[in-house]
């Protein structure tokens, strides 16, 4: 077991490799010799509704070990994970911890057994500032009152020991993403810890503070702690991984030592079928230009100042770390962003006043959100509704204010069945849908009217691999019909296979422009972040 | 335009959590002021004794039950009941007092404490209930208090035929509602020590701390080990315990049982604790800005008194204030 004291002394606090033991993992190969399994699972299920989550899924990690978790969007990592960190109970399965079978896990149980979670999603408080997160549930008290001097002083040394460089009294809501990332990891070392989860934790952080974490992870290890590390990232499961479950569907594919496996082995584990299959041929002929913006900042901050161009008949690739700016680029393209500076031009000519979703679906462009829940669909509405939602403008759905509702029904079962949508039912509400169905829903919105540019921000976010496929299957031929489509995704292999230019983001610029031979993984990869002497210290007071 | 990878310590921050300050801590006490002075200079009489004196008691009656509806704001809810809960405290007390004299006529100051029990149990039987129904059955918190306080209303005009309860020992009805101590009357006394006790609650106690983070993510607070249904349920009694203290002082006050007692509290506390900067969202809330706020609702319906402006015209000037306070809320974020 390994209690974290934070009242130690400074002078030994720093994270250096420990050297009393001649045993020292070395990072990312540590010899698995003393196999004592720190956390065990057994056929976890999990239904939620319109989704069988997990089907039957058995994971065990050892003392010790990062065992990374390696899947596409929707495989059922995340649902895992929460079981884990005990957020919701599993429909069916057993779980095991430290050798005593647990009969149910909270997430109170869970932080009594020591597991701690580092979520993608936060799980700071934004009122309350990092000192008070970071000891949310376990103040230190006297008569009932806390003892603020005795818990500043606990955050300091925790956070220098650490070495992050933050201010424990501010308020977590005014934090960077990166910040609050690293305010994250500190709250899941806090106590004691067996089980840590890290959910993709580098997507937001850059290489120096990505550094620090792996030499926490070492440290880690090298304490008998079992991780869980969910990313996407080959090139540091490679570095710092032991062992690699493949999850694909909710199912559990295989785990297999991560030093014994190449990466096209792992991206066809992950996709059940070799690269040729998943994806289309794609040929492209861009025509004339469609869409061209110069200099364009939203008042966000999140776009810099970014230039770029659509033409017809291609697909092109937006990649970039979570928080880059693609995901607002795409939006502030649509009118839903506040745009501060640049000039877009559609069909050659410029847009007189700032876009507006109305004002560009008339101009026959298109967005389709990541979060089709949210931004995307009426859930409790029928498929109908939904599908001609975004034409009832044009006149064949109206006629002076009164819908054509018999044009509606043929319009839309029409469309539904060209994208087989299943179940082709247009009365059905769209929240009985699974997520690939729920995507082609809509996509109808956008073969519904005369779309020529189509922005899509994660296509395939939530999808299982079939729907995929056909997802990419209707993109290339809306390619080949000459329709110009722009994919903002953080799917690499979507990326790699689909377009025929990508632009990377880093900070909400574009960092680079790739073509043809160049759009390769380590290409795209090496742009995501800031190159030595390229580009601006990334603190004002860095030290 | 902002710079996202920057130090938190940057000019802009600081001049964002600069005006922050000056929103929740400098502009109300300046408006007070300004207040103050503006009514002051309209009618000398404003600066009687006697009249301040009514000021800071009326802005005690909003003070009470304004630091329990904060509570309840800041865990992300609201409540409401807290009118009804002051009506059916102020029946149900004044009927037990009318009972229990009845049984024990000797001993009144047995009666008035039993009787002022009876109704404090009240509230905290309407707190629980509203608490646990928003924390555990998850029901919307505006369908669930403004149930418990038709309810409230209900049972309490039921209880009375909508006539008035007399016949309440003068120990409580006279002795208690005019007891001055140094110059003041006793319910000021009583305020200051509320408000105390509720600032240490919130402020230095696991359970205050623990609301503040429910309100602001509940999602994280239970990810973080926190009671979170324990933290709702407790937020609603308070409020309601609160909204019932504020119903037996006032009872004291009026010296008979009244259902229709405090009918514009409700909304003069939402009023005042968003006037104190208290935020609709959860999560954010002090009790001192919040005493503040009711501290200038008082002053304004007594500038209206003081003008002879017809006091049914006093609900517009609230909702206009109130309305205006939550436009400030929603504009807030920037400010922030």
């Amino acid at each position: 077991m390994y209690e974290r004291r934070l009242d130690r002394s400074r002078a030994h606090t720093t994270f250096s490799m420990p050297l009393d033991n001649q045993t020292t993992p070395l990072l990312g190969r540590t010899k698995l010799s003393v196999v004592e399994p720190v956390f065990q699972m057994n056929g976890i299920v999990k239904h939620f509704p319109g989704v069988h989550a997990l089907k039957g899924v058995d994971l065990e990690v050892f003392k010790g070990e990062v065992h990374v978790l390696f899947g596409e969007n929707g495989a059922g990592k995340s649902t895992l994970i929460n079981i884990i960190a005990g957020t919701f109970p599993p429909d069916e399965g057993k779980i095991v911890f430290d050798g005593e079978a647990q009969s149910s896990m909270t997430a109170h149980r869970a932080r009594e057994l020591g597991v701690s979670a580092v979520f993608q999603e936060f799980s700071l408080a934004p009122d309350l500032t990092i000192e008070e997160n970071l000891l949310l549930g376990r103040e230190a008290t006297r008569f009932g009152l806390l003892r603020k001097a005795k818990m500043r002083e606990q955050v300091r040394a925790m956070l220098a020991e650490l070495d992050f460089d933050l201010s424990p009294n501010t308020r977590v809501g005014v934090l960077t993403r990166a910040e609050q990332q690293m305010t994250e990891i500190a709250k899941a070392l806090l106590g004691k810890v067996k089980l840590l989860i890290l959910d993709e934790p580098t997507s937001s952080l850059t290489e120096r503070e990505t550094e620090k974490l792996f030499a926490i992870i070492a440290q880690l290890k090298h304490h008998g702690v079992g991780i869980i590390y969910v990313s996407h990232r080959l090139g540091e499961i490679k570095r710092i991984g032991d062992r690699l479950t493949v999850l694909r569907d909710g199912a559990k594919i295989g785990t297999v030592a991560v030093a014994k496996v190449d990466e096209e082995q792992l991206v066809e584990m992950m996709t059940g079928r070799a690269a040729e299959v998943l994806f289309p041929r794609i040929e492209h002929r861009p025509q004339e230009e469609v869409l061209r913006v110069r200099d364009l900042s939203t008042a966000s901050g999140a776009v810099r100042g970014v230039d770029l161009y659509l033409r017809a008949g291609e697909v092109v690739g937006l990649a970039g770390l979570v928080g880059c700016g693609k995901s607002e680029l795409a939006r502030a393209l649509f009118g839903l962003e506040v745009l501060e500076g640049g000039r877009i031009s559609l069909f050659g000519r410029d847009l007189q006043t700032p876009p507006t979703p109305a004002s560009m679906l008339a101009s026959g462009v298109c967005y389709f959100p990541s979060d089709r829940v949210a931004e995307g669909l009426a859930l409790v509405r029928p498929l109908r509704e939904n599908v001609s939602m975004a034409a009832l403008k044009l006149s064949n759905f109206s006629w002076h204010g009164l819908l054509r509702l018999a044009a509606e029904r043929i319009i839309s079962q029409e469309k539904i069945q060209q994208l087989q949508v299943r179940p082709a039912d247009a009365e059905r509400p769209v929240e009985l849908l699974s997520g690939g169905n729920r995507q082609k829903v809509m996509l109808s919105r956008g073969i519904i009217r005369d779309v020529k540019v189509f922005l899509f921000d994660e296509p395939t976010v939530g999808i299982d691999v079939g729907a995929k496929v056909e997802i990419y299957r209707i993109l290339a031929k809306l390619q080949q019909q000459g329709a110009a489509i722009l994919v903002a995704s953080s799917e690499l292999p979507e990326l790699l296979h689909l377009s025929s230019r990508v632009y990377v983001m880093n900070r909400g610029k574009i960092s680079a422009e790739l073509q043809g031979d160049d759009i390769r993984e380590d290409v795209i990869l090496s742009n995501f972040f800031d190159r030595e002497g390229t580009t601006f210290p990334r603190r004002a007071n860095a030290h | 335009m902002v710079e996202t990878h920057t130090h938190v310590r940057t000019p802009a921050v600081q001049w964002r959590q600069y005006r922050r300050y000056l929103v929740s801590y400098g502009l109300l006490p300046c408006l007070l002021v300004m207040l103050f002075l503006l009514l002051g200079f309209y009618d000398e009489r404003f600066w009687r004794v006697t009249n301040l004196i009514n000021v800071m008691r009326n802005a005690s009656y909003l003070m009470i039950i304004s630091a329990g509806q904060m509570i309840v704001l800041i865990v992300g809810g609201f409540d409401l009941s807290v009118g009804g809960v002051a009506a059916l405290t102020s029946v149900t007390m004044a009927l037990a007092m009318v009972q229990l004299r009845n049984l024990i006529p000797d001993a009144l100051t047995t009666v008035v404490v039993l009787g002022v029990l009876v109704g404090l149990i009240t509230g905290f039987a309407i707190g629980f209930l509203n608490g646990f129904v928003v924390a555990i059955l998850r029901v919307n918190p505006f369908m669930v208090t403004i149930g418990s306080m038709s309810v409230a209303y209900g049972v309490a005009l039921y209880a009375t035929a909508g006539v008035p309860v007399y016949g309440m020992p003068e120990v409580f009805s006279r002795n208690f509602a005019n007891l001055q101590l140094f110059g003041l009357p006793v319910i000021v006394y009583l305020t200051i020590v509320i408000l105390f006790a509720v600032w240490v609650a919130m402020g230095s106690t696991k359970l205050g701390r623990y609301i503040y983070a429910v309100g602001s993510n509940l999602h994280a607070a239970s990810l973080s080990g926190v009671p979170t249904t324990v933290c709702i349920i407790v937020a609603y009694v308070a409020s309601s315990l609160l909204a019932s203290v504020t119903g037996v002082l006032l009872t004291a006050r009026v010296g008979s049982g009244e259902a229709n007692l405090a009918q514009t509290l409700m909304l003069e506390s939402i009023a005042a604790a968003i006037i104190g900067g208290v935020s609709l969202r959860g999560g954010v809330g002090h009790v001192g800005s919040v005493a503040l706020g009711a501290l200038l609702l008082a002053l304004v319906t007594n500038g209206l008194d003081i003008m002879h402006i017809n006091s049914l015209f006093q609900p517009i000037v609230i909702g206009v204030v109130l309305v205006a306070a939550a436009g400030l809320d929603r504009i807030a974020p920037t400010v922030r």
